[in-house]
């Protein structure tokens, strides 16, 4: 196994499929029918740059279903529940724009990582402007989906900070992401009417995050179900 | 509509019947512009309208189990089709709409139970391999329903049927395929695949409907070529093409009497279970309670969304919510 792929597609990976295990809970309830498609789209787009990504570093089923909790790399902020649909669009906002901003940068190395990036930063490049629309229509739509939107933003704010802890081996200065990240980010929040959280962007815990397979209570349920019937028959093809 | 009620109604309309009854004839198609009586137009409408709630009812049972693929080109797959008929649930909603009802119409309708869905979406998946059985079978019974309507008279509903039975016929090789994995694989994988045949074969042949004997609509939807075979016809039609599919699966399908007859050249098939049929059509099934509440749920709790899209479309002067 190539240590460097390991210290940097595997988090990449798990941040993508841990974020489309999450949107594909959203198939038969999104609150319009084309957010069913809309929402299942990312979720395929995320899924796929997570094989891609996980087979880089080995076996795709293996790594997704055969590992605990404390293995995996993803950001807490892809782990998130989805909560309402405002919810799930600030994780959207904060996660896209990340994404894309990375994913240019790899793009234009010369990293293994570079042909699935130059691939994938199209899809992102959509799932940012899918999160901007409905940032937009939600923060200036009704006084209710205004404060829903804004409560998303708040109450996922304390995660983003990790986005841009430094991954060993990406060849890549993830802190100097930060900085456009804002740039876009409140951007598009201030055209929505709504205000940039203030507040700490990180966990105070000396223990680390999700980089360092620390995670949040929920994580733990979501790898229960998705595992479970993968791991019930061991050694079987699917 | 209205339009066309007004002009029945002011004269006699023999002119425009003969023209309507002259172009089905001809098999050639009727256009939304076209004059069409009436109880066309209200039968269409509501063969439209259960089709695209099926979709979307069709979505649940399959998300059902989108978490818990055991693998992840599986889970992609699932995912895939379960956009797919969301997908088709958008076209044939606008196939509805060239007939003068809107989405929002139907969908209230749907949700107060006054309008239907197919009934063999009120069967639960309740192992992995339901996920095949019902791509393999349910799928498969509907492309045999569905093929004849891509000839169907009305043009909209016709084109929406070319494109959804593209779709159809690859869920339903996914679900065959996924069979076959199951099957040929561990002890417990083929248990689970022959249990899930066992549970959804009878119901799948419920999906051509009653008995010829006893179907209401058949004969008028014949004559205006909305459909082109009985449900008999086709039910038997799905049952040959099943048979020697199951025995390359390597699985049995859970009917003692089925045997080909050499006279007819065709299978014979047991007596399906109507009473049952006709409870789960009165809400009676293992899932109609659950399958539109999470239907309505999803459509209130989306409520504040969809209002906020209006909003913002006003604010801006766009139509749709269209974001500049
Ligand atoms: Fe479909
Ligand atoms: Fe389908």
């Amino acid at each position: 196994m190539n240590p460097v792929l390991v210290s940097t597609a595997l988090p990449l990976g798990d941040d993508a499929l841990v974020l489309a295990q999450r949107l594909g809970e959203w198939a038969g309830h999104a609150p319009v029918l084309e957010e069913d498609v809309a929402l299942a789209n990312i979720a395929l787009d995320l899924l796929g740059q997570a094989r891609v990504l996980l087979s880089l570093v080995g076996d795709e089923d293996e790594l997704a279903f055969g590992r605990e909790e404390r293995a995996f790399r993803n950001v807490q902020l892809v782990e998130q529940p989805n909560g309402d649909f405002a919810h799930t669009i600030a994780r959207q906002l904060y996660f896209s724009t990340y994404q894309e901003l990375l994913y240019t940068e790899l793009a234009q190395g010369d990293s293994e990582l570079a042909p699935l990036a130059a691939k994938a930063v199209k899809e992102v490049a959509y799932h940012h402007d899918h999160a901007r629309q409905w940032t937009l229509r939600l923060g200036d739509g009704t006084a209710e989906s205004h404060e829903r939107m804004q409560r998303g933003l708040d109450a996922l704010w304390r995660f983003t900070g990790e986005l841009f802890q430094p991954v060993e081996g990406l060849g890549t200065d993830l802190g100097a992401l930060r900085e456009p990240w804002l740039e876009r980010v409140s951007a598009v929040v201030r055209q929505a009417t709504l205000t940039m959280p203030e507040g700490p962007d990180v966990t105070s815990w000396s223990a680390g995050a999700g980089r360092q397979g620390i995670h949040t209570e929920s994580f733990g349920r979501m790898l229960a179900e998705m595992q479970h019937l993968h791991r019930a028959h061991p050694g079987a093809t699917w | 509509m209205t339009t066309a009620a007004t002009v029945e109604e002011a004269a006699p309309q023999a002119g425009l019947l003969a023209a309507f009854e002259s172009a089905l004839a001809e098999d050639s198609r009727i256009e939304p512009r076209d004059w069409m009586p009436d109880a066309y137009r209200a039968t269409l409408i509501r063969q439209m309208a259960q089709h695209a709630h099926s979709e979307i009812i069709g979505m649940q049972p399959e998300a059902n189990w989108i978490s818990r693929a055991p693998s992840l080109r599986r889970k992609a797959i699932l995912m895939a089709k379960v956009q797919d008929e969301a997908g088709h649930g958008l076209y044939l909603y606008s196939a509805a709409e060239t007939l003068g009802v809107g989405r929002d119409e139907l969908l209230d309708k749907l949700h107060a139970g006054r309008q239907r869905y197919s009934s063999i979406f009120n069967y639960p998946t309740l192992t992995w391999a339901d996920v095949g059985a019902v791509g393999w079978l349910v799928d498969g019974a509907a492309i045999t329903n569905q093929v004849p309507l891509c000839r169907c008279s009305y043009g909209p509903y016709a084109r929406a049927m070319v494109r959804i039975c593209k779709e159809e016929s690859f869920h339903q090789r996914q679900g065959y395929e996924l069979l076959l994995a199951l099957s040929r694989g561990t002890e417990a994988q083929h248990a689970m695949a022959q249990d899930a045949v066992d549970r959804w074969w009878w119901p799948s042949l419920m999906m051509f409907g009653p008995p010829d004997t006893e179907s209401g609509h058949s004969e008028q939807s014949m004559a205006w070529k909305i459909k082109r075979h009985s449900n008999d016809e086709l039910r038997q039609r799905f049952v040959d093409i099943c048979v020697p599919q199951a025995e390359v699966l390597g699985l049995t399908l859970p009917d003692p009497d089925l045997r080909w007859n050499e006279e007819r050249g065709a299978h014979d098939f047991g007596d399906i279970d109507w009473t049952e049929f006709h409870e789960v059509l009165r809400g009676n099934g293992p899932c109609n309670e659950q399958r539109i509440t999470q239907r309505r749920t999803a459509h209130e709790q989306g409520a504040w969304v969809r209002e906020a899209a209006t909003a913002y479309a006003a604010k801006q002067g766009t139509e749709h919510g269209e974001v500049r």
